[in-house]
């Protein structure tokens, strides 16, 4: 799709068919995936868990679609994105969009640089076909290629 | 007109929600601006907002504030963001 979303999924980012019984499992694997291609602290992943215990499942942005992220924090090393796709959905308690099978995290380090990343995360996951690719990916060289 | 798109840590929704909703304001030739922001920064600077765009969860959080609060349920249909805009536009 383009470059900017090929650098920000960095390598370990991308985590397919994951078994996860609930959104707080999905988020630890999805908090893994920042951790690993080192855009977060491990931090990051309870600031995650944190911010939906706050606010809900407001993240659930799309149906079937989840953004887990929290605030630009010291957690954060440099702005990326994780995938992270559920083998089973997982009900997230989202009154119109559940249940989710695509959990994307998303880490910045401030409010407007990752701008241009937000504006190519949307025309990716706007299109149905897009995440159906991204939903069915069985190797994480698929969902590059197909990034790219 | 002043838009405030208004999520829980102003980096995610709230941005998608900006673009989107800029995108469907320039197909109806509707003259905005619109500003991304987190609840805090949205209670601070909300002040004059004609609109703020959010999602269903947080709408309880935000009432009390001047403008129109309108909840969309899925920040990337531009249908669904077109014609709530036009109605809270009326």
């Amino acid at each position: 799709m383009n470059s900017v979303l090929q650098q920000a999924f960095g390598e370990g980012s991308i985590k397919l068919s994951q078994e996860c019984l609930s959104w707080r499992e999905s988020f630890e694997v999805a908090g893994a995936g920042l951790v690993e291609s080192k855009r977060t602290l491990s931090s990051y992943t309870q600031e995650m868990i944190q911010a939906f215990e706050e606010l809900g499942p407001y993240m659930v942005i799309a149906p079937g679609i989840a953004l887990a992220h929290g605030r630009p924090s010291e957690s954060v090393l440099e702005t990326g994105l994780s995938l992270v796709t559920l083998k089973t959905p997982v009900e997230f308690g989202s009154s119109s969009n559940d249940p989710v099978s695509l959990v994307i995290g998303l880490a910045a380090v401030d409010h407007d640089s990752h701008i241009d990343l937000m504006a190519a995360l949307s025309e990716l996951l706007m299109s149905q076909e897009s995440v159906n690719l991204l939903l069915n990916a069985t190797n994480e060289s698929d969902v590059r290629s197909y990034l790219s | 007109m002043k838009i405030l798109s208004v999520c829980g840590m102003g980096i995610g929704t709230s941005v998608l929600l900006k673009m989107n909703a800029e995108k469907v304001l320039e197909a109806m030739g509707v003259e905005a601006e619109v500003i991304a922001a987190d609840i805090t920064k949205a209670k601070r600077d909300g002040e004059g907002a004609d609109i703020i765009l959010t999602t269903p969860e947080l709408v309880v959080l935000l009432e009390g504030m001047p403008g129109k609060i309108v909840p969309i349920d899925h920040v990337f249909d531009l249908t669904e963001i077109r014609q709530k805009l036009t109605t809270a536009l009326l």
